[in-house]
């Protein structure tokens, strides 16, 4: 059955089976590529973002769990303060190299702006441990979360 | 999932405590596991002594209390552990001030409602309740002795204040102790069932709530 | 002949606009500039700028950006040249064109190696000087008046000292008619305007809001989206499968059997996985069902004393050895690892009657477009790659295998199919960093110093499959690479015992190539002969570095900052590691700590470096950071082990690699150069694992010399 979707404050009814996790519709049939596949697992964090406002891994949320929420993605977290703030640090300290684990990294760091605006290195510690960087980004990340918060 | 009335012999041992009153009508979970058999609380019946029966009794329960899927979520630290072997969790979690993950990675960015299904992984699926959180930082039961693990359950400084009714009703019922019996494709359940845990909890009570040494 | 050589002009602009309509807006980074109303055709004098009648200039890119900021550094010194602000530019993914796009060091189309600045660093400032030249000339001709009597600034040609300028836009057609200028003078590295100067990365915008496209996030029009089961064994086959649980499945489309794997095809990939997960495959295992861990690891054992080919002989190292006695003997063993790129393997390819199209991210674009063209029997020329950002390399995808089956899985598909690999699949079906093990043997005269050096290094030969042109002899020169050691001893031996993995397992490049293999021990050892001479490693190095001012300068620089005289506590200890490799120089000192529960913690890690003349300092930081992580996860997690035939480990859960909360402050010293440009993608990782090694031993007493580290006990002994 569909099942009706609110992405970045647009409304989506997909047709497909209710455990099919969020990040294969989010992807492949609304076509929002930002959030990425890493693991499949919960293990990497790439495919983070927003239900409700609260950060969840879309690789393991099945989409009947997401339905008639909002869903918010990378494309526009920058609509939030804390997702803007995120964005422009992550500019202004240069954080990406490859870039392909950063969507998620930008959600996680968002969702724990949004709730801890003065975050200490084990409270950046404990939210950012989730995310991998194969890159090893993780200084600049911890540099611009704390600049971020700096607002 | 199967969900049905408490066995008779529950009953039997709740009425035989006194505690039907306060816990009727109770359900539990009582799909069995393949994590092996609970002994009866009438297995115990041969130990003459209720002081050592108790205890004993009490000794049987613990084999849930200290399985993997209990006491990965009662930790010495505030860090849950993970799988048969209670590695540390991967990625790193932390109980944060709710016992539910700090705001950005709370226990419910991975864990839903129920279990879910992963495919193409060895981990078959996310374990999952609607009330999936770490036990309190007073219920830390990794690395204390069965004995040491019975005293604080009964300890209403740090048992949630639990009286012995409330803690054979959270046995029995609470629905996430409940979650260890179906614990999703990958995870072994601890033995028995979740009436039959409450019934040995309702005997341990009955007997006087003795402590293995 | 040069590519600029005025014969080959107008074939590359015509390859360049062949390129560049079947590429589709898809390709770009940042936005295409709308082609004009005009009918003027955009000024391209080489294969690397386009300048149009009006908007951004185009830059393309001959290397591949997998965060190493080549695309930031290849502008840079296009735009330093041309004179142009990086303001004033869009980039764009060079299609697949050996012949225009050839690495000049590697001969081919090849991001890899840390080779991309040091091959292409003269020849892009020669692009961006011939446009520049070409333009000026352009308005001089129109003006009346000398070239030496302009200049070129920001996009525009100016009249010195005089009122007149020029849009470079509006000089294009002009320019396409001047003589294209056979001596292209280059700036001083004295009044470079932009290299050298800190410059943000061009690809961070989109990479920050999503809108970048890396290769699995290719959506042409059409596609349709398949997971796949590789046989889980070496060299196995598929036996059988009933593919109705998979047919049942809401969305699947298909079922596709190849010889070695079998995808299903659905219109989202979580169907496809669901789909996958639902069939029961039978293997037909092969012959290496049986291989085990523990029978690799004798067979790598056994040819540790077994043949080998001798690659450097100096002095007299026999004689050496009888004279001073005793011989010093130790034996490193190194594990097999993955490159587990965040972005896992994918390739959405369409397979038509008379042409392909493929959407990868890849290091090796040429070979891309060749295998795709052998699989499907077309003419090169017939098929079209078009490349994409890529979510790490690391040297996975300088192999093309997913190139391969995914084109072998389109043959079957009607329209495009997208192949994306599960991370299970990644992991299992990688180019591997193969076993490899090191046996140093040392002889040490009178004074403590090393007379003799032996070093044999058993593995296999990755260049014997990929780059024939990188052995010699039967010899893997990147497998040597510096395996003599840069130390001065006068009697040196260097042998290769060629060890390879089991049929069918694949063995590639990773991260660091040679030097991460051969560091550790050459590190390790140096670090041992100090200690059997009782002299302070750092002065031990320093005695044997007199002849190699480079090294001996990164040396001093990292001792300083890490205040390597400076004593420590109980249970921390430093440790020290060189490396000279990609025509660069790094010196490494890590600082770790010994828990009470046996377990280590690295505290700090401080790096100096030499790479010669810096692009982007910013970016110099950023990959020395980068490399160092890399070098962390692997000492301390990275271990692939085989069972039946299989690798065992399949995600992140049992694979495990490093994370925020493990990461140590990395300090990254640059000493200033204006030697030729080295390479920095690779610099940071060969010198991680011994420089822990090392400290571990000065925290603990403890040598190790198997990697990863076990960090089950580390207590002083």
């Amino acid at each position: 059955m569909p099942y009706n979707l609110t992405v970045n404050g647009k409304n989506y009814a997909v047709d497909v089976d209710g455990d099919i996790p969020l990040l294969w519709v989010l992807r492949d049939t609304i076509g929002l590529t930002g959030t990425k596949f890493g693991c499949g697992i919960a293990m990497c964090g790439a495919c983070t973002v927003h239900v409700d406002g609260q950060a969840v891994r879309s690789c393991v949320t099945p989409v009947v769990d997401a339905a008639a929420k909002q869903i918010t993605t990378i494309e526009a977290i920058g609509d939030t303060p804390e997702g803007k703030r995120v964005q422009q640090a992550w500019l202004d300290i240069d954080v990406v190299q490859c870039g392909y684990c950063q969507s998620g990294q930008i959600m996680s760091a968002a969702a724990l702006l949004a709730a801890n605006p003065k975050p200490s290195d084990d409270d950046i510690d404990a939210v950012m441990a989730g995310n991998i960087c194969r890159c090893g980004t993780y200084p600049r990340i911890r540099a611009a979360i704390k600049l971020a918060a700096q607002g | 999932m199967t969900k049905r009335t408490l066995t008779l012999s529950l009953v039997a041992a709740l009425a035989a405590a006194g505690l039907v009153a306060a816990l009727a009508p109770i359900t539990g979970y009582a799909e069995t596991s393949g994590g092996g058999a609970l002994k009866a609380v009438s297995e115990f019946s041969s130990i003459a002594d209720a002081k050592e029966r108790s205890k004993a009794i009490f000794a049987e329960a613990s084999r849930v209390l200290t399985h993997p899927r209990c006491i990965n979520c009662h930790p010495a630290t505030r860090s849950p552990t993970q799988g048969e072997d209670m590695h540390p969790h991967v990625p790193l979690m932390i109980a944060a001030d709710s016992s539910m993950g700090p705001a950005g990675l709370a226990c419910s960015s991975c864990h839903g409602a129920e279990n879910r299904g992963i495919v193409g992984s060895r981990l078959k699926s996310i374990p999952g309740n609607a009330h999936w959180q770490l036990a309190p930082e007073s219920m830390a039961w990794q690395g204390l002795t069965v004995g040491e693990i019975c005293r604080q359950v009964k300890d209403t400084e740090r048992n949630g204040n639990r009286s012995h009714a409330d803690l054979v009703k959270h046995m029995g019922e609470d629905h996430l102790v409940g979650w260890a019996w179906h614990p999703g494709e990958g995870r072994s359940a601890p033995p028995g069932s979740q009436p039959e845990l409450a019934a040995l909890i309702a005997a341990w009570v009955h007997t006087g709530a003795e402590c293995p040494d | 002949m040069s590519i600029f050589d005025r014969a080959n002009l107008a074939l590359s602009r015509r390859q360049l606009l062949i390129g560049a309509s079947l590429t589709g807006a898809g390709l770009v980074i940042g936005l295409r500039p709308q082609p004009s109303a005009a009918a003027t055709e955009p000024f391209a004098p080489n294969a690397f700028i386009r300048i149009p009648l009006e908007g951004k200039i185009a830059f393309i890119m001959p290397s591949v950006e997998m965060g190493q900021g080549i695309y930031t550094a290849v502008a840079m010194m296009l735009a330093e040249e041309l004179e142009v602000g990086l303001d004033q530019v869009v980039l764009e993914h060079a299609p697949a064109d050996p012949k225009q796009y050839a690495n000049p060091l590697l001969g081919d189309q090849i991001t890899g190696g840390s080779l991309a600045i040091r091959g292409i660093y003269e020849q892009m400032r020669k692009a961006g000087a011939t446009a520049r030249i070409m333009l000026v000339s352009a308005a001089a001709t129109d003006w009346g008046i000398s070239p030496d009597a302009c200049k070129a600034e920001a996009g525009h040609v100016i009249e010195t000292g005089g009122s007149r300028r020029a849009a470079y836009g509006s000089l294009i057609a002009a320019a396409a008619s001047q003589a294209v200028p056979q001596e292209v003078p280059l700036k001083a590295a004295s009044s470079y305007r932009v290299i050298g100067k800190p410059v943000r990365r061009l690809d961070s915008p989109e990479k920050v809001n999503g809108t970048a496209k890396f290769g699995i996030d290719a959506r042409p029009q059409g596609v349709s989206y398949a997971a796949i089961a590789i046989c889980p064994h070496f060299n196995g086959k598929l036996r059988a499968v009933d593919e109705a649980p998979a047919m049942a499945v809401k969305g699947v489309a298909q079922v596709v059997r190849i010889d070695e794997a079998l995808a299903v095809v659905a219109n989202n990939t979580g169907a496809a996985r669901k789909g996958l997960a639902a069939l029961s495959i039978e293997w037909d295992p092969g012959p290496s069902a049986t291989v085990s861990q523990a029978e690799l690891e004798r067979r790598m054992d056994a040819a540790i004393d077994g043949e080998a080919l001798r690659h450097i002989n100096e002095g007299d190292v026999a004689k050496a050895e009888a004279e001073h006695g005793p011989v010093h003997e130790f034996i490193y063993r190194m594990p097999i690892l993955t490159h587990s790129t965040m972005e896992p393997m994918n390739c959405t390819v369409h397979v038509r009657p008379d042409s392909c199209e493929v959407w990868v991210g890849t290091q090796v674009m040429g070979r891309a477009r060749q295998v795709a063209a052998d699989v499907t029997g077309l003419p090169v020329e017939k098929v079209v790659v078009h490349n994409h950002l890529l979510g790490g390399g690391f040297g996975r995808r300088l192999d093309v295998d997913g190139v391969i089956l995914a084109t072998k899985i389109a043959k079957q598909v009607a329209g495009p199919v997208k192949v994306t690999w599960s991370r299970e699949e990644d992991i299992r079906h990688d180019c591997y960093r193969y076993l490899n093990y090191s046996k140093v043997t040392a002889t040490l005269g009178p004074d403590g110093m090393p007379v003799s050096w032996r070093h044999r290094v058993i593995g296999p030969s990755v260049m014997a499959r990929w780059l024939p042109a990188f052995t010699k002899d039967g010899i893997d020169l990147d497998q040597m690479a510096g395996a003599e050691s840069p130390y001065q001893i006068p009697n040196r031996y260097t042998d290769f015992a060629r060890h390879e993995a089991p049929d069918g397992m694949l063995t590639g490049n990773w991260r660091g190539v040679g030097a991460t293999r051969n560091i550790p021990p050459i590190e390790g050892a140096i670090d041992e002969l100090a200690n059997a001479a009782g002299i302070d490693p750092l002065d031990y190095r320093r005695r044997l570095l007199q002849h190699k001012p480079r090294l001996l300068a990164v040396l001093n620089l990292v001792a300083e900052k890490a205040s390597w005289s400076t004593a420590l506590p109980e249970g921390k200890g430093r440790g020290i590691a060189l490396t000279e490799d990609f025509g660069s120089f790094a010196a490494t000192i890590a600082e770790v700590s010994i828990g009470e529960d046996g377990r280590f913690r690295t505290e700090r890690i401080v790096c100096a470096i030499d790479c010669g003349q810096v692009i982007n300092p910013d970016t110099v930081e950023a990959q020395i950071q980068s490399g160092v992580v890399y070098g962390l996860s692997a000492a301390l997690y990275g271990r692939i082990t085989v069972e039946n035939g299989a690798v065992v480990e399949g995600n992140f859960d049992d694979s495990p690699v490093l994370r925020i909360h493990e990461t140590p402050p990395i300090e990254v010293h640059i000493v200033p150069s204006t030697e030729a440009p080295g390479g920095i993608g690779e610099l940071g990782t060969p010198g991680v694992a011994p420089a822990l090694l090392n400290a571990i031993h000065a925290a603990t007493g403890k040598r190790l010399r198997t990697l990863p580290i076990d960090q089950t006990d580390l207590r002083r002994v």
